[in-house]
Order: C-alpha cells, then structure tokens, then sequence
C-alpha cells in the first residue's frame, strides 16, 4: 500500500516510473475523503491544486529532473501562511483570511517539489495541547476516536499516525510537535530555535516558536527537515548557518554516544512509563551508547517560566489582530475602541483570551519584575543546566509526555493541569534546544514516546540516534487499527 | 494571590478584550489558579542572574540594507480587509 511506504521508497517509484505523483496524490486525497470525516484532522482540503503540483512534479520528474521530496504529498499546519488559501491558525479570527503570499517552509517546500493536500487542524493560534481549542472542533486520536490526539499541531500528527500523507509539518512552542507525536504513535522533531524560518508560520510566542516535520521515521524526517532548514533573510533570528546532511550521519555508529538520564523527568513517572524509557535504554546501550543519570536542578521551573514568557509574547504578537486590516470584525461596531474590544473578543476563543490576559496581566505596570523579569532569570537558569549537562554527555533522554492520551473533556476546564501536560518538553524550547519524540512503546494500547534532546545544532546527531533506535525495535511502524 | 472581577476588568480592558457576563467568573477563577501557579518563580534564587530575552546567546540583530524589496500589492493584502474605501482601511470615525 502506498501510504505505508517511506518517502525514500516513494521516490525510488516515482523516479523509476512505475507510480505517477498524480497517482500517489489521489491514492492520499482518497484516503483524507474516506478517512478525515471521523478525524477531523484536516481543516482545508485542496486537492484540486494538489491534482495541479503534482502533474507539475510528474513534467519535472519527465524532464530529468530528480529530488527526495519531487512530487511526494504533505499536509501543512494551518499555521503556515499559504498564497491563496485560506490560512486561519484555527481560529474564527483568521476564518476569512486567504493568506496573500506563502510562508518560508512552503516556499522551499514548493521548491523541492512538495504536493500539499490540504492544511491541519490545530489548537487556536497553536495554544493548547489537546486540539481541543480549534475553532473548527477536536480533532480525533486515530488509536481511540475518544482520546485526543495532543496538540497544539494536533491535526497534523493524527493525519500522519492516520497515513494521510507522507509527512505533515508543526510548529513546537512548548512541545506542540514532540507531544502529540507521543500521543499518536509517530517521529516528531523540533529543531534548534532559528534552524528553520519563522517567516510566514503565524507567531505565537517569537523567542519560542520554531517550525518542524512529522513523519513515519527518523530517517523521513531528515529528508524533510534539510528541504526545510536554513538562512532566511526574512527572519531576524534566523541562523546563518550551513545545514549538514542529515542523511548522510543517519547510519553512524552509536559506539561511545554518551547519553544521559534526566533525573528530573523520571520523579513521579508511572512505573509501566518509566519502564518503557528503561527498555529504550537497554537497545541505546545493545548499540554501544553509554548511559549516565544526569540531573537539571532548575526544570522543575520550567512550567512556570514558560506560562509567563510565552503569554507575555502571545499577548503582544496578538495585539496585531484589531479588526482593521484582515481578520474578523464584529458587526456595527459603535466607535474604535468597541470594534476592537469586540472583534477581539468575538474573533478569540476562550483559550487564547485567557493567555492574552495572562501575558498582558505579568507585562503591566507593578508585576512586570516579579514575573516577566524573573521569569527571564529563571530561563537562564534552566538553560545553563542544559550547558551543564551537555558538558557531560551527547544527548538527553527521557519521557516526552507523562501519560498517554487522554480523554477528550478531561482536562479542558482546568488550565493549570492542562498545562502540566507539557512538563517534559518545555525546557527544550526555553533553551532552544533540538529535540524529537519517537514512538518507543505502549501503556493501555495507546502509544508513548521516547524524548531525545541535544545541544544547538545537533539535529544530525538526534536524527542518527533515532533511526538507529528505530533500526532496531517496530513501534513507529505501529498503525492504528482501521489506518493500516 | 487571588484576582478579583475588577482586576479581570481592567486587564480585559488593557488587552482590548471584550468580556461577557457569563465568561467573567470563569476568567476569575482560571486566571487566578494560573497566577498562584506561576508564583512558584519566586522561590527560585536568580541573584544578579541577567534576564535572558533570546534563546540563543551572542546572537546580534541583523540588519539589511535600506533597499526596496517589496513591490505593490496594495489591492492583493486589502483584499482580506472587511471594509475599504478608495484604498483605504475604513474604521468608524474617530474625529469629530
């Protein structure tokens, strides 16, 4: 079956004739038809134009022209601006907006060849981790239609653990791509902060957000992430930087790969969770890597810290959301100040409200020093234990999610506990860290991943550790009953 | 700490946000669990730790040469607007 084949095997077909990218796209769109109603992981379908790029990938492919990702069908967040179609980061405030110009990632995906079949569905302006604040409804975990699929790039990973496509693209401020592809079974990376440019993915927090790709492995996610990654001059915190082949490290031997243990993340962990990091352990080890307990005395704080900093930025990005130039605006408004206070509160959704008020309450006049300004110090704090330890080993492991999916409703009323959801991935971004999720078993037949994060710049490093993981167990070929 | 309906208020109002009746309860209560939930921060010791803005230390603003670099798509971006007039982004009147 098509959508059970890797990107490399899709393209050896592809190159060699036997499958058309016109027919790999209509095998995907068949499937998103039948498939997406139950999921309501895909919020825009755009098959005609799919239909279009990929008779164009198939004149390319005809003309001599050869590329890993040359007609191969993806699915964006709906958090990537995309020239000409509607691109509404799952809120009623962008529901009208058919974005005017393409954001980089689609710009280079284009580039390389890329047939996209429709955009995610996502948490409101990528503030959540359930799915469960999209304008347009929950999405589904396609291991139990009962159980959410995490989030905020929800939409984008039941799409990929559902195979509608041969990878799907996030965006990870807090974790909104290494948990929900924990929660649904898939490979998620997160890269350096500036590895991958912001320009076009609709802000949320900017010293946070940063692009990324889910897919089936490892080993698929560094064929994307090198079309993906590099300098973009239209993004003032872009790295400058030359982009290694992934490709080429992926194979590299693990012997003397140091790897620590994060104390931290295994304190109050569930004895079947933990085991499952334990029998990860044991294959890293079978492969030569040597495993040390390391500790980050400040992490614990890194919940706190991130429920200051990231609505403080989310407070200020969003303030550019007014009701005048794009976006939805309240009907009859009585003077400026009510068409602003009533688009926004009409336009938001309940979640995003809450984050604003919370950034613009710890930003104002009075408790900027006791939160913004410690939150910044505390941040430094964590991010100096992250050096400490990557004073003493190559790569950090542990959980990416202390349970797996939960139930759709059981968390949503309750915002603290809903954040503490994110306790293991947080401090990745806080830092700027790499970092990826791998499938590396199951607890009640629902899916756990394996975190694995590494100092700046080492996306190589972490692609190669993951896909020798992956050589060596079958959790991430795993599907879920109905998609396989 | 617990915010009061007048704290929600006057925050509402500094992030132009309307609130309805039936939300202002709940907006009380979560944000004052998340403000009690993020007071841990005071227990950390920062000392004369410097505040970190950037995750990416040493990291200098670039700046581009003053060049155009956009051409004109007025009529393109104002198509997403609710209401233009003469190329211009219509509001309700603000000067009487």
């Amino acid at each position: 079956m098509l959508h059970t084949l890797s990107i490399g095997e899709l393209g050896e077909s592809l190159s060699s004739r036997r499958l058309s990218s016109v027919e790999l796209t209509r095998h995907f769109l068949a499937r998103i038809e039948r498939l997406n109603p139950a999921l309501n992981a895909l919020i825009t379908l755009t098959g005609d134009r799919a239909l279009a790029a990929a008779a164009a990938a198939d004149a390319r492919r005809a003309s001599g022209e050869k590329g890993p990702l040359l007609g191969i069908p993806l699915i964006h967040k709906d958090i990537f601006c995309t020239d000409g179609v509607r691109t509404s980061c799952g809120s009623r405030m962008l529901d009208n907006f058919v974005s005017p110009y393409d954001a980089t990632v689609v710009t280079r995906l284009k580039a390389a060849g890329a047939v996209m079949l429709g955009k995610a569905n996502m948490d409101e302006f990528a503030m959540g981790s359930s799915n469960e604040t999209s304008y347009y409804g929950p999405v589904k975990n396609p291991w139990d239609l009962t159980k959410v699929p995490g989030g905020s790039s929800g939409g984008s990973a039941a799409a990929m653990a559902a195979r509608l496509a041969a990878y799907t693209t996030g965006t990870d401020t807090g974790g909104s791509i290494r948990q929900p592809a924990a929660l649904t079974g898939v490979t998620g990376i997160k890269p350096t902060y500036g590895r991958v440019s912001r320009y076009g993915m609709i802000a949320f927090a900017s010293s946070l957000d940063q692009a990324g790709v889910f897919a089936r492995s490892a080993a698929d996610a560094a064929v994307v992430l090198q079309a993906m990654a590099g300098f973009d001059p239209k993004d003032s915190t872009s790295i400058d930087a030359p982009v290694p082949d992934y490709h080429a490290s992926l194979n590299a031997p693990l012997a003397g790969l140091k790897i620590g243990l994060l104390r931290e993340f295994f304190e109050g962990l569930e004895a079947r969770n933990a085991a499952l990091i334990h029998d990860a352990l044991k294959i890293y080890r079978s492969l030569g890597a040597e495993t040390v307990e390391v500790s980050l005395p400040h992490l614990p704080m890194s919940v706190p810290t991130y429920y200051v900093v990231a609505p403080a930025e989310c407070s200020s990005n969003l303030s550019r959301f007014d009701g005048v130039r794009f976006g939805y605006r309240c009907s009859e408004p009585k003077d400026l100040l009510d068409l602003y206070t009533r688009s926004r509160g009409e336009g938001f959704g309940a979640e995003v409200k809450r984050r604003i008020m919370t950034g613009t309450y710890v930003l104002s006049a009075g408790y900027f020093d006791a939160y913004y300004l410690k939150a910044q110090k505390v941040r430094r704090l964590i991010t100096d234990d992250f050096r400490a330890a990557f004073a003493q080993v190559d790569l950090l492991i542990g959980p990416t999610t202390p349970t797996p999916a939960f139930a759709i409703g059981a968390k949503i009323d309750d915002p603290v506990t809903m954040y503490l959801n994110d306790i293991y991935t947080i401090g990745a971004n806080l830092a700027g860290l790499p970092a990826m999720s791998l499938p590396c078993g199951f607890v009640d037949e629902l899916p756990m991943g394996l975190q694995l994060i590494g100092p700046h710049f080492s996306e190589a490093k972490l692609l190669n550790a993951a896909h020798r993981f992956q050589e060596s167990t079958d959790w991430h070929r795993r599907s879920p009953r109905g998609y396989e | 700490m617990s915010l009061t309906r007048q704290d929600v208020a006057k925050i509402a109002h500094l992030a132009r946000l309307s609130i309805t009746e039936q939300e202002m309860p709940v907006y009380v209560t979560s944000l004052s669990s998340i403000v009690n939930f993020v007071d841990e921060l005071s227990r950390a010791q920062t000392g004369d730790v410097l505040p970190m803005a950037h995750p990416l230390d040493g990291q200098h603003q670039r700046l581009r040469a003053d060049e155009v670099s956009e051409s004109d798509n007025r009529e393109k971006y104002q198509s997403n607007a609710p209401q233009v007039q003469a190329g211009l982004y219509v509001v309700p009147r603000v000067i009487e």
